[in-house]
C-alpha cells in the first residue's frame, strides 16, 4: 500500500476519563473528498485537533505522506501543507478582507517576520491574496472589515485563510454551519471549485452537502470509526442509519 | 495556478494596503508644535521634556498594549530599568555619555523584557496582567533594597551627565538641551515604531490582537512574535526612562512605580491605543486635564479624571483619536443631494 497523504494509526486522547478519540485508523489520500459525520460529542472536532496539532494524542500514530509527524507541533504541520478553517469563525474582525488573507500568504511565503519594510511593499503576496479573493468571488469585498460581511461570505474568508497557505490538506469544519439556506450555495461552490489536488476532509451535519461532495465518510462514533466506505455503501448500512442518518432524517 | 502579474494592482484594497504606510498630510502638525513650543514657551521647557519623555513611554505602551494586545501593568519595569541604567552607570562614574548611556539603557530594558517575556508571554489576559505587576514590583522591591547601588528609597540625585556630543551642557534649570534631546530621540524612535507597525511583522501583530488561534492556524510562530514584540517596546520605555534620568540628572524608585505605569495606560486610553499619535493626543490631554482639574479642585482632582475614564470607556473605546476619526468619516460621508 502506499503512503497516503495523511494517515492515523491507532490514534488515541482521553480526557481524564472520557475518550474522546479511541483506536483511530484512517487514511485521507491525495486529491480526496473526504467527509466525517457523526452525532453531537462523536469526537469529530478532537479529531481535526489532533490532526493539526493542537492537541496531542495520549497514544497513537499521525503520519503525513509516509513521515511521523505525531510529535510535530501547529505551526510546522501548517508548513508542511495542513490546513483548516473553524466552525465557528475565527477572522480577524477588524481587518479587511483583504488584510485576513494577506496574513495568511505572508506567512507562508515568509514575509511575515520582516520589520522594516512596509507589508505593501510586498505586491507579491497582495497580488496572490486578491487573485484568491477573486477565485471565491470575493474580491468586490476585499476592502470591506471582515464583521461588516454576511455571515455567508465571512465563511468564504474563512476558507480563503486556509487556502493562502497553500495546503496539501484541508481541513473543513463544519464549513455551512449558521449560514442562512439561501446563502449556503455561495459555500457549496466555494468547495465544488478546490482545486483538485487537495486532499479535502469535511466534518459536516448537513447531509446533503456531505453526499454531494464527498467521494467517502467515515462515521464517528463515541469517539471511534464506526464505518467508513462510499456515500452509496455509508447510505444503505443499516447500522449508519440507526446510529446516526435515522436520527438526523427524524430530526 | 500561479497569479499573473500585478492584475489587481489598482483594486480599491490593494491600494489601500500598498499605499497604508505613506505619511499623511497632517502628520508634520505634532512635530511642528513641538518645536514651535520650543521657541514659544522657554519658561516651560522643563514641562516639555516630561511631555516628550511621557509620549516617548506611551508609544513604547502601544507598541505592545495597542498593536499586539499584550495587557500589561507593568511597564514602568522598563522605564526604570533604562533610568537606573543611567543613573547607577553615571553615579559610579563608570559610564556619562549621554547617547551611548541611552543604548545601554535600550539593551539592559531589553534583557528583562526578554528574560520576562520568555516566561511571561506563556500565560495571557488577566493571569498576564498579574504577573507584569508582579514583575514590577519585584524590581522596584530589588531597587528598595539594593540601597549600595540604587540609593534605596532616596535615588541617586546629582547625575554627572556628560555634555550631549561634547559640546551641549544639560542645565536642570534651563533644559533647553535636554528638550531638544529628548525631542530628536523621541522622532527617531517614533520612525522605527511607525515602520515597524506598517511592516508585515506589524501586520502579524495586528493578527494576533485581532485572533491568536488563527493565527497559530496560519503556522505563525505567534509566541515568538510576541516576545519580540514584548523586547522592542521594553527597549523603547528603558530609552524613555534613561532619557528621564538623564535629563532630571535624577532618579528615584518612583521610575518603577504602579503609578508611572498607570498614568501611561490612562494617556493611551485617553488617546486611542493601537494608533501611534494616540500617545501624543493622549499625553497633551492628561496633561491639560490634569492642570486643570488640580487647579478646580486641588483635594480631589484625581475624581474628575476618573469619570473622565469612565465617559471613555462607555462612549468612546477608542479614545480622543477615535472620536476624531469618527467625525472625519462622518464629514467625508456621500450626502443626499438636497
Amino acid at each position: 500500500m502506499t503512503d497516503a497523504l495523511l494517515e492515523t494509526r491507532a490514534l488515541c486522547r482521553n480526557f481524564g476519563a472520557l475518550t474522546a478519540a479511541r483506536d483511530i485508523n484512517f487514511r485521507l489520500e491525495a486529491g480526496a473528498r473526504h467527509a466525517l459525520i457523526g452525532p453531537n460529542g462523536a469526537g469529530k472536532t478532537t479529531f481535526i485537533n489532533l490532526l493539526t496539532g493542537v492537541i496531542a494524542p495520549t497514544s497513537g500514530v499521525i503520519m503525513m505522506k509516509g513521515r511521523d509527524i505525531t510529535r510535530v507541533g501547529q505551526a510546522q504541520r501548517v508548513k508542511l501543507g495542513i490546513a483548516r478553517t473553524f466552525q465557528i469563525n475565527r477572522l480577524f474582525r477588524r481587518l479587511s478582507v483583504l488584510e485576513n488573507v494577506y496574513l495568511a500568504v505572508a506567512e507562508r511565503v515568509g514575509a511575515a517576520p520582516s520589520m522594516f519594510r512596509p507589508a505593501g511593499g510586498r505586491r507579491d503576496v497582495i497580488e496572490e491574496s486578491m487573485w484568491l479573493l477573486d477565485t471565491l468571488k470575493l474580491a468586490p469585498h476585499a476592502n470591506r472589515r471582515v464583521w461588516e460581511l454576511p455571515y455567508g461570505r465571512q465563511r468564504l474568508v474563512e476558507i480563503a485563510i486556509a487556502l493562502g497557505l497553500r495546503p496539501e490538506v484541508l481541513l473543513l469544519d463544519e464549513p455551512a454551519a449558521g449560514v442562512p439556506s439561501a446563502e449556503s450555495h455561495i459555500i457549496l461552490d466555494a468547495i465544488d471549485g478546490l482545486p483538485k489536488e487537495i486532499g479535502v476532509f469535511i466534518i459536516d451535519h448537513d447531509m446533503d452537502l456531505v453526499f454531494r461532495f464527498a467521494e467517502r465518510i467515515t462515521v464517528l462514533v463515541g469517539g471511534s470509526v464506526f464505518a467508513t466506505g462510499s456515500p452509496r455503501e455509508i447510505g444503505a448500512d443499516p447500522n449508519v442509519r440507526a446510529v446516526y442518518l435515522g436520527q438526523a432524517a427524524r430530526g | 495556478m500561479t497569479p499573473s502579474e500585478s492584475r489587481w494592482a489598482d483594486h480599491p484594497a490593494a491600494l489601500a494596503l500598498a499605499r497604508r504606510h505613506r505619511p499623511r498630510a497632517w502628520e508634520p502638525i505634532p512635530w511642528v508644535l513641538a518645536l514651535a513650543f520650543f521657541f514659544a514657551f522657554p519658561k516651560y521647557l522643563g514641562f516639555g521634556t516630561e511631555l516628550l519623555i511621557t509620549i516617548l513611554f506611551a508609544i513604547s505602551l502601544d507598541l505592545v498594549l495597542g498593536y499586539a494586545g499584550i495587557v500589561t501593568l507593568g511597564q514602568a519595569a522598563f522605564f526604570g530599568a533604562g533610568a537606573y541604567t543611567v543613573g547607577i552607570l553615571a553615579k559610579r562614574g563608570i559610564w556619562n555619555e549621554p547617547i551611548t548611556g541611552l543604548i545601554l539603557a535600550a539593551v539592559v530594558a531589553a534583557a528583562i523584557g526578554l528574560g520576562s517575556g520568555l516566561v511571561l508571554l506563556r500565560t495571557g489576559g488577566l493571569t498576564l496582567l498579574m504577573l507584569t505587576l508582579c514583575t514590577m514590583a519585584l524590581l522596584e522591591e530589588a531597587a528598595n533594597l539594593a540601597h549600595d547601588y540604587t540609593g534605596g528609597f532616596d535615588g541617586l540625585d546629582s547625575l554627572p551627565i556628560a555634555p550631549l556630543l561634547g559640546r551641549f551642557e544639560f542645565n536642570p534649570l534651563y533644559p533647553t538641551t535636554q528638550y531638544l534631546y529628548v525631542l530628536a530621540v523621541l522622532f527617531v524612535c517614533f520612525v522605527f515604531v511607525r515602520t515597524l507597525v506598517y511592516s508585515p511583522f506589524g501586520q502579524s501583530l495586528t493578527g494576533i490582537r485581532e485572533n491568536t488561534l488563527r493565527m497559530h492556524a496560519v503556522g505563525a510562530p505567534v509566541r515568538r512574535r510576541l516576545v519580540t514584540c514584548y523586547t522592542l517596546s521594553a527597549a523603547i520605555a528603558g530609552i524613555a526612562g534613561g532619557i528621564w534620568a538623564q535629563a532630571n540628572a535624577y532618579v528615584n524608585l518612583g521610575t518603577l512605580g504602579l503609578d508611572r505605569a498607570a498614568t501611561v495606560l490612562i494617556i493611551l486610553v485617553l488617546g486611542g491605543y493601537g494608533r501611534l499619535y494616540g500617545a501624543f493626543v493622549g499625553a497633551v490631554a492628561y496633561m491639560a486635564l490634569s492642570h486643570f482639574l488640580s487647579k478646580l479642585y486641588p483635594t480631589a482632582w484625581q475624581l474628575g479624571l476618573g469619570f473622565m475614564l469612565v465617559v471613555i470607556a462607555l462612549f468612546a473605546r477608542n479614545g480622543i483619536l477615535g472620536i476624531a476619526e469618527l467625525g472625519a468619516h462622518w464629514l467625508r460621508r456621500p450626502r443626499p443631494m438636497p
